[in-house]
């Protein structure tokens, strides 16, 4: 208990007190007030920082929801063999977003990398292609080694779901003639908001919080384009060792998460 | 005249009946489905399994411009050679993970079974609000409270060591983990407990002897959630060390990647990039449901 009190609390209540400081590595820190706070107003790339990381995250959620569900649904009754489908959809799951972002960045070089390779022999391209030199490809690259990784954690979820809803629902509904998407739209839907809702919002917290894929796969680039918020507060706190100021900027991502699982909350409420 | 059976009924003017349509059609959905997951298993095995087979290429061919699909002979050359890479090769960076995660695994299970025998079986004032604290933590992000974790490791001089790095790793672990074993504990009854009480067993030795056997799922599951995260955690990692010799796997490998000794050595970030996945696969493999129970019950209650 006292573990969590130390490694918890502490740090939160440090991070407020430290974000009304100048706080160097090396050398004095001193109060000054809500100046980081102000000064946070007028960052240009903060600001650029933030615009990135909602876009990405209103970009990647739709196709790991979407595929999520495609897959749940195509794995959930138990035919042959369907366990050893759930496991491989699973599979990256439990590979690290850093390594899966290092095996991605060697499957998409232009040299030594497979993705060109299997382009060009299929004569989609006609030359190597230089997948994270422009902004909007190095986006959808990154969104396709996410999706790659997180779906089968979608999945599951909903999969757990979907397996809750008792079949006699769908025999009443066939008894009465219902297609498939009259079940999808008034059995399966509804009955599974909250677990849809967990999946959204668990989806949409990892994707404010991303970092690993733009560090490792396009350091930022092109033209500093792909800096995240996290990535924003990395470079600031222990690269230009702005302490203090990296601390400003943490406790406004703690405000927009609090928002975030405040809304989740409400989502979950027993109302349904 | 014998009756038919119903499903052969012999239909008007060589057409199928209603029931044989029907039976065609969910065998042609079966196929489409199957075929359906075929082709996207093997869309989702593809990195795992080219990148598997091309650490058994020769080095020469795993450097090839432009790659090829398969290895045209299968030698182990990449790996005896992750001794002769960085300072002290790629093997002492698997190692600083290995250690890490050693440490972050016994200790959060330590930590996990104490803390949740202590919430389901002692009553003391101030325990729910206790465990709602400790559950809450559950939301704050790691991520939001890095620059103070990092003053406070510089502060006790723990920072640059692994193991900073894996009692920072335990922290996050411990949540999840009280939570789990809590709830572990409250589904053995108490009466086993009691009956081993009587016949004079002290509560000490009493969780040693029966209850660890009873909760042991619960056990693997806490294992293996902090084997893989801090095996695979970087953020962190990449923050609270700065000596290279100390680097973990993954951090080390973007340092590769980056070209910082020369120009980008595919063959060690390749070799490197399968042992990084490697034991996570295993484990997964292995111990499945453990990971699977684990993530629903984490999932659902959070």
């Amino acid at each position: 208990m006292l573990f969590v009190t130390v490694f918890f609390i502490i740090p939160l209540a440090m991070t407020l007190f430290m974000s009304f400081h100048d706080w160097p590595l090396i050398g004095e820190q001193s109060w000054i007030g809500a100046t980081n706070y102000t000064e946070l107003a007028s960052d240009r790339q903060y600001l650029k920082s933030l615009d990135f990381t909602f876009r990405y995250t209103i970009l990647v959620t739709p196709p790991i929801f979407i595929l999520g569900f495609i897959l749940a649904s195509l794995v959930r009754h138990n035919i042959r063999f369907i366990g050893v489908f759930r496991t491989v959809f699973f599979l990256p799951v439990v590979i690290g977003l850093g390594v899966s972002s290092l095996l991605w960045v060697w499957m998409l070089d232009q040299r030594v990398g497979i993705f060109n390779k299997i382009l060009l022999d299929l004569h989609w391209i006609a030359k190597p292609q230089l997948f994270l030199a422009k902004p909007a490809t190095a986006m959808n690259v990154i969104i396709l080694s996410v999706v790659w990784k997180t779906v089968g954690f979608t999945m599951i979820l909903l999969l757990a779901g979907l397996q809750s809803i008792p079949d006699e629902l769908y025999e009443s509904a066939d008894v009465d003639g219902a297609g498939y998407f009259r079940k999808l739209f008034y059995i399966t839907l509804p009955l599974m908001r909250r677990t849809i809702a967990l999946a959204l919002i668990l989806s949409v917290i990892g994707s404010v919080l991303a970092f690993d894929q733009f560090y490792i796969i396009t350091r930022g680039g092109p033209r500093n384009s792909t800096i995240s918020i996290v990535y924003w507060i990395f470079n600031n706190s222990f690269t230009y060792w702005k302490m203090g100021y990296g601390a400003a900027m943490s406790i406004v991502l703690l405000g927009i998460l609090v928002a975030l699982s405040s809304i989740q909350y409400y989502l979950l409420r027993e109302r349904y | 005249m014998t009756a038919a059976p119903l499903l052969d009924r012999p239909a008007g003017a060589g057409g199928l009946t209603q029931q044989q349509k029907r039976l065609i059609r969910r065998h042609a959905l079966l196929y489409l489905k199957y075929f359906l997951l075929t082709v996207l298993a093997i869309l989702f095995l593809f990195p795992i399994v080219w990148s598997l087979l091309n650490s058994l290429k020769k080095p020469s061919e795993a450097l090839a411009v432009p790659p090829t699909y398969l290895p045209t002979e299968i030698v182990f050359e990449n790996y005896t050679q992750l001794t002769a890479f960085g300072n002290y090769g790629v093997i002492g960076h698997v190692e600083n993970s290995a250690i890490v995660a050693l440490i972050t695994v016994v200790g959060s299970l330590v930590l996990s079974t104490l803390g949740g025998y202590g919430f389901a079986r002692f009553n003391f004032p101030g325990k729910n609000a206790l465990f709602i604290m400790v559950l809450s933590t559950l939301m704050i992000p790691f991520q939001s409270i890095l620059i103070p974790l990092f003053v406070m490791l510089v502060r006790f001089e723990l920072n640059d060591t692994l193991l900073g790095l894996a009692l920072v790793y335990i922290t996050f672990q411990l949540p999840f983990g009280i939570f789990l074993m809590r709830n572990s504990f409250l589904a053995v009854p108490r009466e086993i407990e009691e009956a081993a009480l009587l016949d004079g067993c002290s509560s000490l030795s009493l969780l040693y002897r029966m209850m660890l056997r009873l909760v042991l799922p619960g056990i693997v599951t806490v294992a293996i959630y902090a084997f893989i995260n801090s095996w695979n955690e970087f953020l962190a990692a990449l923050i609270f060390m700065s000596d290279q010799d100390k680097f973990t796997l993954p951090v080390f490998l973007t340092l590769v990647r980056s070209g910082i000794y020369g120009t980008v050595d595919w063959g060690a970030l390749q070799a490197g990039v399968v042992v990084a996945i490697f034991p996570c696969l295993l484990l997964f493999l292995l111990l499945q449901r453990y990971y699977i129970n684990g993530l629903i019950g984490g999932a659902v209650n959070n």
